[in-house]
């Protein structure tokens, strides 16, 4: 058992995310704010076993959003994401 | 209170509240589960070292073997995560804390913690002082394994254990205090399970 | 449609449980009825959250196991004893109950009906789940394109959706099952772990194109994902969905498992 055996997929986020978008957040094309890698964020690796979620690029493994849910809040920090592209 | 599941409970001993155990937290027993927000760093011990920095007269630098020269301290302790499990009588053998503080001078009120990983936290120095908060490098008679923070982690018992940062590469010291990684995401400043200091605002 | 059914802000609602039955060793299919769903795509799935009397929520996420086509929306949920919520689901739950979810959710491990470029899965375990809604809709939607699953599954008690997948079989779907702890005597599936020489030879060729969806434990799916590149797939042809891997975890398994 290792934190890598446990990481999960940016599906595991998009419930989170619901509670913030309008659109599906796993299909939303996304570039990773360290190394430019772009792919929808269900490619993105979670770590969801901390107490928030952690999104990060599967490349560089860069932080990219951190996600967390307290009573009556819930929180997101993208400052790791450098563009999301939503097709509408 | 809106929808209730019928006949679940969660975790009942959860909220029992026994003397032991801070409110809304459970026993895990033998487990030790292992948290991460992200990879786990391997950083060769060579390549390893222990920075003092910040509002410091002089910033300090400790290698591995330095690390391992200073006196190392047996610590016995509960330990309680923000996630709700406790783990009873955990062993641990490490670096107090005042050992290291006491090769610098500072006027600092705060520090942070920083890791490998990118982690950081923040603590009030005076909960890292007087014998309460440990560089450890051993848990439970062993060498620590990486997953569980080794080389050396932070151990600060007396907060939830998310202050107890793995990978710790050394702490900054500063007249204010900055918030660290589930500081600045909605978690609380200070961390008390006691009076179950989870998130901000509680 | 299941389009414009994924273009909104999700709320939570109640489910019906209709039925909860055994599918499998520690394997229980619950079918829910939920009014006012407005269908989903086959691989999406559900958010399920508990609340206990006293306001204590945990909350994991469920593959949607049937088609859109389905009366009702079908989880499968493999029982973890020390898990919170998974024995709750299997053990304690029963028909007429209702639970609380949102959903669906995900749009990027999905497969549409319109899609007719070969289709592989590869699955490890519960994470066959999401392609039990796969190939019913593929029944249902008539569509023509071509479908491989590979599943790995321990025993053949542990095999999820054994009859339906027979099923899928006689109708042309190419459905190969490797069972790697034990075999009933006179097996003719495959035995073993899905080695890169096992998944080169039951995998639709690179040269075809296919788009192919993993699922499974972390570390089935990372395996089975450089296998596929190994074997001259895209990288960008993989869709994976990951559930952590449970062993000697104190959690539940869902697809994906998040915490709380």
């Amino acid at each position: 058992m290792t934190p890598e055996s446990r990481r999960l997929d940016g599906n595991a986020a998009a419930g989170r995310l619901s509670d913030v978008f309008v659109f599906d957040a796993t299909a939303a094309r996304t570039r990773c704010g360290g190394c430019g890698m772009t792919a929808p964020l269900g490619v993105y690796h979670v770590y969801a076993d901390a107490p928030g979620m952690v999104v990060r690029c599967p490349t560089c493994e860069a932080m990219v959003m951190r996600i967390a849910q307290t009573p009556g809040h819930t929180w997101l920090d993208m400052s790791g994401v450098a563009a999301l592209d939503i097709s509408t | 209170m809106g929808f209730v599941s019928r006949g679940f409970v969660g975790r009942p001993e959860a909220r029992e509240g026994t003397g032991l155990l801070p409110p809304g937290q459970y026993d895990i027993g033998d487990g030790f589960p292992v948290l991460s927000a992200g990879p786990t760093p391997r950083t060769a011990l060579a390549d390893w070292d222990f920075t003092i920095s910040g509002e410091v007269d002089e910033p300090e630098r400790l290698t591995w073997q330095e690390f391992q020269d200073l006196p190392h301290e047996d610590v016995t302790v509960d330990i309680h995560c923000v996630t709700k499990w406790s783990k009873f009588g955990t062993t641990w053998s490490g670096v107090s804390l005042d050992t290291l503080l006491d090769r610098v001078e500072t006027s600092a009120d705060y520090l942070s913690a920083f890791c490998d990983g990118g982690y950081t936290t923040n603590l009030p120095l005076e909960d890292v002082t007087g014998g309460s908060a440990w560089i450890v490098d051993r848990y439970d008679g062993e060498q620590l394994e990486a997953q569980h923070g080794g080389p050396a982690r932070l151990l600060v018992p007396h907060l939830y254990f998310w202050k107890s940062a793995k990978w710790v590469r050394g702490v900054a010291l500063s007249g204010v205090e900055e918030p660290g990684f589930w500081e600045t995401l909605g978690y609380h400043i200070y961390g008390d399970p006691w009076r179950e200091q989870r998130y901000a605002g509680d | 449609m299941a389009r414009t059914a994924i273009r909104r802000r999700l709320t939570w609602r109640l489910a019906t449980v209709a039925a909860n039955a055994s599918e499998a060793r520690a394997v229980h299919r619950l079918s829910l009825q939920i009014d006012g769903w407005d269908g989903h795509l086959p691989g999406q799935h559900v958010d399920v959250r508990l609340t206990a009397p006293d306001g204590y929520q945990a909350q994991r996420s469920y593959s949607i196991a049937s088609a859109p086509e389905s009366p009702t929306v079908d989880l499968v949920v493999q029982r973890l004893d020390d898990g919170e919520v998974s024995p709750y689901l299997t053990d304690g739950v029963r028909a007429g109950d209702q639970l609380e979810l949102r959903g669906p959710i995900g749009g990027y491990f999905v497969w549409r009906a319109e899609f007719d470029s070969p289709l592989q899965l590869v699955a490890g375990g519960s994470g066959v789940a999401p392609f039990l809604a796969v190939l019913d809709h593929h029944a249902a939607a008539g569509s023509g394109a071509p479908v491989r699953l590979l599943y790995s599954a321990r025993s053949i008690d542990d095999v999820i959706g054994r009859e339906r997948l027979q099923q899928h079989a006689e109708r042309g779907i190419g459905v190969t099952i490797a069972l790697t702890r034990e075999q009933p005597p006179g097996w003719a599936g495959l035995s073993g772990r899905l080695t890169p020489r096992v998944i080169r030879e039951h995998v639709w060729p690179a040269d075809g194109r296919p788009s192919i969806l993993v699922c499974g434990s972390t570390t089935f799916v990372e395996a089975v994902a450089d296998s596929l590149v190994e074997a001259g797939h895209e990288a960008a042809a993989i869709r994976i969905e990951r559930f952590g891997d449970v062993k000697g975890a104190r959690r539940d398994s869902g697809v994906p498992t998040t915490r709380r």
